[in-house]
Protein backbone atom coordinates (compact mmCIF):
# COMPACT_ATOMS: atom_id res chain seq x y z
CA UNK A 1 0.00 0.00 0.00
CA UNK A 2 1.62 3.25 -0.93
CA UNK A 3 1.94 6.01 1.30
CA UNK A 4 -0.64 9.18 0.71
CA UNK A 5 1.59 11.26 -1.20
CA UNK A 6 0.71 13.77 -3.86
CA UNK A 7 3.45 15.30 -6.23
CA UNK A 8 3.58 19.47 -7.04
CA UNK A 9 4.89 20.82 -9.69
CA UNK A 10 5.97 24.18 -10.32
CA UNK A 11 6.35 26.28 -13.73
CA UNK A 12 8.10 29.63 -15.45
CA UNK A 13 8.18 32.09 -13.04
CA UNK A 14 6.73 30.68 -10.26
CA UNK A 15 9.15 27.18 -10.46
CA UNK A 16 12.00 30.04 -10.87
CA UNK A 17 10.55 32.29 -7.49
CA UNK A 18 10.00 29.39 -5.76
CA UNK A 19 13.59 27.65 -6.26
CA UNK A 20 12.26 24.22 -7.30
CA UNK A 21 10.46 21.83 -10.03
CA UNK A 22 8.39 19.87 -8.34
CA UNK A 23 8.47 18.05 -4.70
CA UNK A 24 6.68 14.94 -3.12
CA UNK A 25 4.51 15.97 -0.29
CA UNK A 26 2.88 13.60 2.19
CA UNK A 27 -1.23 14.30 1.84
CA UNK A 28 -2.93 15.83 5.12
CA UNK A 29 -6.54 14.74 5.44
CA UNK A 30 -7.42 18.61 5.64
CA UNK A 31 -6.23 18.80 2.15
CA UNK A 32 -9.11 17.91 0.09
CA UNK A 33 -9.05 20.17 -2.67
CA UNK A 34 -5.94 21.90 -4.78
CA UNK A 35 -7.21 25.87 -3.30
CA UNK A 36 -6.51 23.88 0.17
CA UNK A 37 -3.10 23.38 -1.17
CA UNK A 38 -2.30 26.49 -2.02
CA UNK A 39 -2.89 27.72 1.20
CA UNK A 40 -1.08 25.12 3.05
CA UNK A 41 1.98 26.23 0.72
CA UNK A 42 1.58 29.62 1.26
CA UNK A 43 1.92 29.72 4.83
CA UNK A 44 5.71 28.72 4.38
CA UNK A 45 6.32 32.46 3.84
CA UNK A 46 8.57 34.64 1.81
CA UNK A 47 8.01 33.91 -2.43
CA UNK A 48 5.51 31.06 -0.92
CA UNK A 49 2.70 34.04 -0.14
CA UNK A 50 2.17 34.71 -3.34
CA UNK A 51 0.13 31.45 -3.96
CA UNK A 52 -2.38 32.73 -1.86
CA UNK A 53 -1.86 36.48 -2.95
CA UNK A 54 -3.38 38.53 -5.60
CA UNK A 55 -1.61 37.07 -8.38
CA UNK A 56 -3.42 34.37 -10.45
CA UNK A 57 -1.97 30.91 -9.99
CA UNK A 58 -3.48 28.91 -12.43
CA UNK A 59 -3.74 24.96 -11.48
CA UNK A 60 -3.51 21.37 -13.33
CA UNK A 61 -4.73 18.05 -11.60
CA UNK A 62 -3.33 15.52 -13.44
CA UNK A 63 -2.41 17.36 -16.09
CA UNK A 64 -5.52 18.59 -16.97
CA UNK A 65 -7.02 22.59 -16.37
CA UNK A 66 -8.76 22.78 -12.61
CA UNK A 67 -9.89 24.92 -10.18
CA UNK A 68 -9.49 25.75 -6.76
CA UNK A 69 -12.15 23.21 -5.94
CA UNK A 70 -11.05 20.91 -7.83
CA UNK A 71 -10.54 17.50 -5.10
CA UNK A 72 -7.17 16.19 -5.13
CA UNK A 73 -6.45 12.95 -3.54
CA UNK A 74 -3.31 10.36 -2.87
CA UNK A 75 -1.43 9.75 -6.22
CA UNK A 76 -2.51 12.96 -7.84
CA UNK A 77 -0.58 15.53 -9.57
CA UNK A 78 -0.77 18.74 -9.15
CA UNK A 79 0.90 21.68 -10.56
CA UNK A 80 0.54 25.42 -10.35
CA UNK A 81 2.08 28.05 -12.87
CA UNK A 82 1.08 31.34 -13.79
CA UNK A 83 -1.47 32.26 -16.45
CA UNK A 84 -0.11 30.36 -20.00
CA UNK A 85 1.68 32.78 -22.68
CA UNK A 86 2.08 30.36 -25.28
CA UNK A 87 1.73 31.33 -29.01
CA UNK B 1 -3.88 12.82 -40.25
CA UNK B 2 -3.82 15.34 -37.66
CA UNK B 3 -0.48 16.44 -36.40
CA UNK B 4 0.57 17.90 -32.35
CA UNK B 5 4.58 18.53 -32.05
CA UNK B 6 5.71 20.37 -29.57
CA UNK B 7 9.77 20.36 -29.19
CA UNK B 8 12.91 22.25 -30.41
CA UNK B 9 13.09 21.45 -33.73
CA UNK B 10 12.38 24.60 -36.60
CA UNK B 11 9.53 23.28 -38.96
CA UNK B 12 9.12 24.00 -42.73
CA UNK B 13 5.79 25.90 -43.28
CA UNK B 14 6.20 24.13 -47.31
CA UNK B 15 6.28 21.35 -46.15
CA UNK B 16 3.36 21.69 -43.60
CA UNK B 17 1.20 23.23 -46.49
CA UNK B 18 1.88 20.05 -48.87
CA UNK B 19 0.59 17.57 -46.06
CA UNK B 20 -2.22 19.88 -45.51
CA UNK B 21 -2.95 19.99 -49.54
CA UNK B 22 -3.04 16.33 -49.68
CA UNK B 23 -5.87 15.92 -47.56
CA UNK B 24 -8.53 14.86 -50.83
CA UNK B 25 -10.00 16.29 -53.83
CA UNK B 26 -12.93 17.49 -51.05
CA UNK B 27 -10.18 19.80 -49.98
CA UNK B 28 -11.10 23.40 -51.21
CA UNK B 29 -9.28 25.66 -48.59
CA UNK B 30 -6.05 25.92 -46.51
CA UNK B 31 -5.66 28.53 -43.81
CA UNK B 32 -2.62 28.56 -42.03
CA UNK B 33 -0.65 31.40 -39.63
CA UNK B 34 2.57 31.36 -38.18
CA UNK B 35 4.19 32.99 -35.44
CA UNK B 36 7.75 34.39 -34.84
CA UNK B 37 9.92 36.27 -32.40
CA UNK B 38 9.60 39.77 -32.90
CA UNK B 39 11.90 42.51 -31.23
CA UNK B 40 9.23 43.59 -28.58
CA UNK B 41 6.59 42.44 -26.68
CA UNK B 42 6.27 43.86 -22.84
CA UNK B 43 9.97 44.87 -23.15
CA UNK B 44 11.96 46.59 -26.02
CA UNK B 45 15.10 45.52 -27.55
CA UNK B 46 14.20 41.74 -27.32
CA UNK B 47 16.51 39.60 -28.77
CA UNK B 48 15.16 36.27 -28.12
CA UNK B 49 12.49 34.04 -26.13
CA UNK B 50 13.09 30.98 -23.74
CA UNK B 51 9.72 29.13 -23.96
CA UNK B 52 8.86 26.54 -21.43
CA UNK B 53 6.15 23.72 -21.31
CA UNK B 54 4.38 21.62 -19.61
CA UNK B 55 5.65 17.97 -21.34
CA UNK B 56 2.83 15.73 -21.40
CA UNK B 57 -0.02 18.03 -20.43
CA UNK B 58 0.65 20.34 -23.33
CA UNK B 59 0.06 17.69 -25.70
CA UNK B 60 -3.39 16.69 -24.25
CA UNK B 61 -4.44 20.25 -24.30
CA UNK B 62 -3.77 20.85 -27.93
CA UNK B 63 -5.20 17.47 -29.10
CA UNK B 64 -8.47 18.62 -26.80
CA UNK B 65 -8.18 21.91 -28.42
CA UNK B 66 -8.48 19.68 -32.17
CA UNK B 67 -11.05 18.05 -31.39
CA UNK B 68 -13.61 21.01 -30.16
CA UNK B 69 -12.40 22.24 -33.36
CA UNK B 70 -13.47 19.26 -35.36
CA UNK B 71 -17.04 19.52 -33.61
CA UNK B 72 -17.82 23.14 -34.83
CA UNK B 73 -16.24 23.00 -38.21
CA UNK B 74 -16.26 20.73 -40.63
CA UNK B 75 -12.54 19.97 -40.91
CA UNK B 76 -10.01 18.03 -43.23
CA UNK B 77 -6.61 18.23 -41.80
CA UNK B 78 -5.07 19.92 -38.95
CA UNK B 79 -1.52 20.75 -38.31
CA UNK B 80 0.35 22.45 -35.02
CA UNK B 81 3.51 22.77 -34.07
CA UNK B 82 4.62 24.62 -31.39
CA UNK B 83 8.17 25.48 -30.72
CA UNK B 84 10.10 25.17 -27.07
CA UNK B 85 13.00 25.85 -25.75
CA UNK B 86 15.72 29.26 -26.82
CA UNK B 87 14.36 31.05 -29.38
CA UNK B 88 16.11 33.97 -31.13
CA UNK B 89 14.90 37.09 -33.13
CA UNK B 90 12.71 35.94 -36.41
CA UNK B 91 12.55 32.62 -35.58
CA UNK B 92 9.36 30.63 -36.07
CA UNK B 93 7.30 29.47 -32.93
CA UNK B 94 3.91 27.85 -33.75
CA UNK B 95 2.41 27.21 -36.56
CA UNK B 96 -1.48 26.43 -37.07
CA UNK B 97 -2.40 24.94 -40.33
CA UNK B 98 -5.89 23.69 -41.45
CA UNK B 99 -8.00 22.18 -44.39
CA UNK B 100 -11.32 22.19 -45.19
CA UNK B 101 -13.89 22.04 -48.35
CA UNK B 102 -14.77 25.84 -47.55
CA UNK B 103 -12.47 29.28 -46.47
CA UNK B 104 -15.07 29.96 -44.00
CA UNK B 105 -14.11 27.14 -41.72
CA UNK B 106 -10.58 26.99 -42.50
CA UNK B 107 -10.17 30.70 -41.46
CA UNK B 108 -12.63 30.38 -38.35
CA UNK B 109 -10.82 26.70 -36.80
CA UNK B 110 -7.58 28.70 -37.78
CA UNK B 111 -8.06 31.60 -35.54
CA UNK B 112 -9.92 29.64 -33.13
CA UNK B 113 -6.70 27.00 -32.56
CA UNK B 114 -4.50 29.94 -32.09
CA UNK B 115 -6.47 32.10 -29.78
CA UNK B 116 -6.96 29.05 -27.72
CA UNK B 117 -3.47 27.71 -27.80
CA UNK B 118 -2.53 31.39 -26.28
CA UNK B 119 -4.90 30.93 -23.27
CA UNK B 120 -5.37 27.49 -22.74
CA UNK B 121 -2.60 25.81 -23.03
CA UNK B 122 0.45 25.73 -20.98
CA UNK B 123 3.30 27.20 -22.73
CA UNK B 124 5.34 30.33 -21.18
CA UNK B 125 7.66 32.44 -22.94
CA UNK B 126 10.44 34.78 -21.63
CA UNK B 127 11.99 37.58 -23.04
CA UNK B 128 15.47 38.03 -22.90
CA UNK B 129 17.14 41.32 -24.02
CA UNK B 130 20.86 42.84 -23.32
CA UNK B 131 19.83 44.51 -19.90
CA UNK B 132 17.82 41.24 -18.55
CA UNK B 133 15.20 38.94 -18.88
CA UNK B 134 11.32 38.77 -18.21
CA UNK B 135 8.39 36.58 -18.09
CA UNK B 136 5.73 37.76 -19.67
CA UNK B 137 2.09 38.37 -18.40
CA UNK B 138 -1.12 37.38 -19.99
CA UNK B 139 -2.70 40.22 -21.70
CA UNK B 140 -6.53 40.95 -21.23
CA UNK B 141 -6.62 41.32 -24.91
CA UNK B 142 -5.53 37.64 -25.64
CA UNK B 143 -7.51 36.34 -22.67
CA UNK B 144 -10.53 38.09 -24.15
CA UNK B 145 -10.11 36.52 -27.62
CA UNK B 146 -10.07 32.93 -26.41
CA UNK B 147 -12.94 33.93 -24.29
CA UNK B 148 -14.95 35.36 -27.01
CA UNK B 149 -15.35 31.59 -28.56
CA UNK B 150 -16.86 30.08 -25.08
CA UNK B 151 -20.30 30.13 -25.75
Amino acid sequence: MATDTITVRYFARLREELGTDSEVLALDAEQRTAGDLLNTLAERGGPWRQLAGDQPVMIAVNQAMARPHTRVGPGDEVAFFPPVTGG
Amino acid sequence: MDLVQVGEEDFDPAEEYAHLRTSGSGTGAIATFTGLVRDSGDLSGVTGLYLEHYPGMTEQVITGLIHQARERWDLHRVRIIHRVGSLRLTDQIVFVGVSSAHRSDAFAACQFLMDTLKTSVPFWKKELTDSGEHWVEQKASDRQSGERWEE
